[in-house]
């Protein structure tokens, strides 16, 4: 399987992404933001970070960049799409998905393990996924997911919610969501879910001595869905 | 503008400097000639105080591969790789702008490591505060901690550990330092001597402003009422710049076209271009209209000792601009050549085509003040007598509680929630460790790290206190398995020019020296933070150590939390019952004279290496040092971290179980063991002549002491946890 990771001047988990997708069996290439082509790929990831320094908003200049193009056409002719942390809020900014995120509810930046219940898991990215509630880690300063009810009410209509906060047990409450994220949202997906965006980091969580596996669970899940 | 003596004292000389100045010139300076003179022979790029001091440290070892002098201290990890390490200080100016201050002191130290080449690996802090009930603290704080994180974060390196006080000695002057790792191979090290003639010298990253202008003569001075007026010497950081610096200049560094390299830190470009000239014993000449500038008409002046960040000055090898330029042009940065190398051992500027500066290095460098100020020697206070009058209705439970949530041992969570600390995938001990921990990228070697300083120790009796915070420093890496390589030492205290705080420096320096040399454990790089003084009030003097070790498999590394149910807890070293300056005597008794707990050196090293020879047999299930509130903190956080509980042994000694349980003996740890090889542990232990106790062993929940006191886990880990959050969120 071949993977594609797009680095952006300013982002800093394009390293850590490309590592967990060899670990896990891509075939990885780093991809700079000037340039205009995609390679072949099955997955496209857009990296953590602080794309272009997340001035204006966060996200908002990568979603006008060069390869931008190629990305998005890949993801409106089906190619699996993945964004995440500052990728998520560039998939928001280029309109791939609905909503905004928003600067977190205590105005802190947060850097912590979190639980997310898996929402729909009729798709590429959570099929046959062994656990539906995963331990990942999340990093940041704007998650606090928000949008219009009109948009709400396609999201629900459309099943597109991929991951909610949680606790440990699954229940989706307000305390166990770290950024004020409406409806505990964590992570969303397109209509036609072959674009995920989510807040917390999978490839933090890929062996045993960092902060946990869960991470690993889900690369595994996914790669395999895509054989 | 003529210059006169009276422009040159505004310039914080002093009278004899500024006629040494005439002498060396054989003339007037000009203005510009003296800013950069002011800049160069100001305390924080001199060290005219401290120099004469710190010539005692050692600073060499078979580890060592680059001692202090350059932009940061290196060391051999094995296999090619080295770690390059320093902290500085940002205190003056995360006073007067708490999150640019210490937003641009974590800017500043990672240029100093990637500077010599390397990717930084791991960021860590000290920070310190003055009392909690400070009108200031709290927006101080919180400025500090999201500038460290809104800097760090940025950048992508994590923040792995750090230090955070409470003392009301910093209610006018907070210190700030911050410590950076970096990773490199041994053969691609690069340092600041320049070498060579008409060589290019290359001015790359952010474009030069007006901000930051006497940025180190205003670290060289007190405070007065009129602070706030100092805000524009206060430098604004943008990360963003530096992470594409950082990338573009480890790309450069990749070929071989750099013959120097150093980045424009305190006095910028001014002691940058002086630096790297006076190291290769060679001339320099700049023409200033093509140094980038973010503001039009600019003067010498302000270009020459502006200090905006994100800029890094480098010479080069003939013939390799047009190369070097493509990649700065890849990452949107400036590239500007602006000068040469010469042999006149002079630095020249020119502006608009006439020479507007012309100054012999040596005078700026060799020929700086070296002061041998006056000090005095502390006197060792005496000994208070406890009884057990002093712990008349004292109850354990109360107290561990209390200390508990006293705001220099209570978890510090809150904190470094901000930080970044997972980023890159190889953080393996997070804060909040006794040493956090980084692997190294791809291999099975670990690196582990601290900050430690102890000023109320410090300020009771300076000698004691500098080797208490190297043992310090020694004790937390071993906790976590690692082999204790270097120190760098951040050196906060008062003005110089009194004689009792220039004592503390001289005292607590050779404190840090002493245990050091003893330990093996050499100073590689440092800095020094006078004048942390406001209105005739000076800071407790506070040595911050930052301490480096490495583990060879990072698998075997230790962790604090208790881990099984039955296994045996023993406390390493001898606990005699030093209650003076303990937080026990100051917080609970409300005693505060008396000497700080003495330091063994002979104990501390064979009680250290006996401990990283269990842990590398595989005997130590956890370990912990202990330090503020004696062998009950260190339990019982050890207790909270893994939600379990421990039953202690009935213990007679000392006067009672307070003085057992709440002494601040130095030179002792917390170890776990499991029952079955409590036998060979021993053997151990009494061969290699080492004290130590058996306190108890490991329960499912709740801290039993004695018949009477239970105390149960989930009460003590609410102590712990609230109050930082209940201060910050109230």
């Amino acid at each position: 399987m071949n993977s594609s990771v797009i680095i952006f001047p300013g982002s800093n988990c394009d390293r850590d992404m490309a590592v967990a997708l060899k670990k896990f069996g891509f075939k990885n290439k780093m991809v700079w933001h000037n340039d205009a082509e995609l390679p072949k790929s099955d997955l496209v990831v857009l990296p953590g970070g602080f794309s272009y320094g997340d001035y204006l908003r966060c996200g908002s200049m990568a979603s006008k960049s060069k390869i931008i193009h190629s990305v998005i056409k890949f993801a409106k002719s089906g190619g699996l799409l993945l964004g995440i942390c500052n990728g998520f809020q560039i998939l928001t900014e280029t309109e791939l998905l609905p909503g905004v995120l928003l600067k977190n509810k205590y105005s802190k930046f947060i850097c912590k393990n979190v639980f997310v219940k898996i929402n729909n898991s009729e798709n590429k990215y959570f099929k046959n996924i062994k656990k539906n509630i995963l331990e990942l880690h999340i990093a940041h300063n704007e998650g606090n997911f928000f949008c219009s009810n009109d948009q709400m009410k396609e999201i629900n209509d459309n099943n597109q919610i991929a991951v909610h906060y949680c606790s440990q047990n699954g229940e989706i409450e307000d305390s166990f969501n770290p950024n004020g994220a409406i409806k505990n949202i964590a992570g969303l997906f397109n209509k036609e879910k072959n674009i995920l965006g989510m807040m917390p980091h999978p490839e933090r969580m890929i062996d045993n001595y960092l902060s946990g596996e869960d991470g690993s669970i889900f690369f595994q899940n996914l790669i395999n869905n895509l054989k | 503008m003529e210059v006169n003596e009276n422009i040159a004292l505004e310039h914080g000389l002093n009278k004899p400097e500024y006629k040494k100045i005439c002498e060396l010139l054989k003339r007037t300076p000009n203005i510009t000639e003296l800013g950069i003179f002011s800049a160069m022979w100001n305390e924080h790029c001199s060290y005219k105080s401290s120099r004469l001091h710190l010539k005692n440290l050692p600073t060499k070892g078979k580890k060592v591969i680059q001692g202090p002098g350059e932009n940061a201290g290196v060391i051999d990890i094995g296999d090619d790789d080295a770690i390059v390490f320093k902290i500085e200080s940002h205190n003056h100016p995360s006073f007067i702008e708490p999150y640019q201050g210490a937003a641009t002191g974590v800017g500043g130290i990672m240029r100093d490591v990637f500077t010599m080449g390397a990717r930084p690996i791991a960021n860590l802090n000290s920070i310190h505060f003055g009392s909690p009930q400070h009108k200031k603290t709290k927006n101080l704080l919180r400025g500090v901690v999201q500038g460290i994180g809104g800097y760090g974060n940025c950048i992508g390196v994590p923040t792995i550990g750090g230090q955070t006080s409470f003392d009301e000695s910093y209610n006018g002057n907070i210190l700030v330092n911050a410590m950076t790792l970096g990773l490199v191979k041994k053969n691609k090290i690069f340092y600041s001597k320049a070498a060579g003639i008409n060589k290019p010298v290359i001015y790359v990253g952010s474009k030069t402003g007006r901000d930051g202008i006497h940025g180190a003569s205003m670290a060289s001075a007190v405070f007065d009422e009129k602070i706030e007026e100092k805000k524009p010497t206060v430098q604004v950081g943008d990360p963003f710049t530096e992470k594409l610096l950082l990338e573009a200049c480890l790309e450069l560094m990749e070929g071989d076209s750099i013959i120097s390299i150093q980045d424009m830190g305190a006095a910028g470009l001014t002691s940058s271009s002086i630096e790297m000239a006076s190291k290769g014993k060679l001339g320099i000449e700049l023409n200033l209209n093509k140094v980038p500038c973010r503001e039009s008409n600019m003067t010498p002046y302000e270009i020459m000792l502006s200090e905006s960040q994100e800029r890094m000055l480098i010479v080069l090898e003939n013939g390799k601009e047009k190369d070097a330029k493509k990649i700065f042009d890849k990452w949107n940065l400036d590239f500007s050549i602006i000068g040469k190398t010469t042999n006149s051992k002079k630095i020249e500027l020119f502006y608009d085509d006439k020479k507007v500066a012309e100054i012999p290095v040596d005078t700026l460098v060799e020929n700086s003040p070296m002061y041998d100020r006056k000090w005095k020697k502390a006197k060792l206070p005496k000994k208070n007598k406890f009884s057990k009058e002093n712990f008349k209705n004292l109850k354990i439970g109360n107290v561990l509680t209390k200390l508990l949530s006293n705001p220099n041992i209570c978890n510090k969570e809150w904190i470094w929630e901000q930080y970044d600390h997972t980023v890159m995938g190889d953080t393996i001990q997070k804060p909040g460790s006794d040493s956090g921990i980084v692997r190294v990228h791809g291999s099975d070697k670990a690196v582990a790290a601290t900050v430690d300083s102890s000023a109320v120790y410090c300020f009771a009796h300076p000698l004691t206190g500098g080797k208490q915070v190297v043992c310090e420093s020694w004790r937390n890496l071993i906790s976590v398995g690692a082999e204790p390589i270097a120190i760098t030492n951040c050196l906060n205290f008062g003005n110089p020019e009194k004689d009792t705080n220039m004592g503390e420096f001289v005292e607590c320096v050779q404190g840090i020296g002493e245990a050091s040399k003893y330990l093996n454990f050499p100073v590689v790089s440092g800095n020094v933070s006078f004048y942390n003084e406001t209105k005739d009030k000076g800071i407790k003097p506070t040595p911050a150590i930052g301490g480096v070790g490495l583990l060879k498999n990072f698998k075997n590394m230790i962790t604090m939390d208790f881990k099984k149910v039955d296994n045996i807890v023993l406390v390493i070293g001898k606990t005699e019952g030093s209650l003076d300056q303990s937080i026990f005597a100051r917080e609970i008794l409300n005693i505060k004279n008396g000497p700080p707990p003495e330091i063994n050196l002979f104990n501390e090293k064979n009680n250290g290496e006996t401990v990283l020879n269990l842990i590398k047999k595989k005997f130590i299930m956890s370990a912990h040092d202990i330090s503020l509130g004696g062998i009950m903190v260190a339990i019982a956080k050890m207790c909270i971290k893994a939600k379990k509980g421990i039953k202690l042994k009935k213990t007679n000694q000392l006067i009672n179980q307070f003085q057992y349980l709440f002494s601040e003996d130095q030179g002792r740890y917390i170890v776990e063991i499991e029952k079955d090889k409590f036998q060979e542990v021993k053997e151990i232990l009494n061969k290699s002549s080492v004290h130590y106790d058996e306190l108890g062993h490991i329960l499912d929940k709740d801290i039993i002491i004695d018949d009477k006191t239970k105390l149960s886990i989930d009460d003590l880990v609410k102590s712990n946890y609230t109050w930082l959050k209940g201060y910050m969120d109230k």
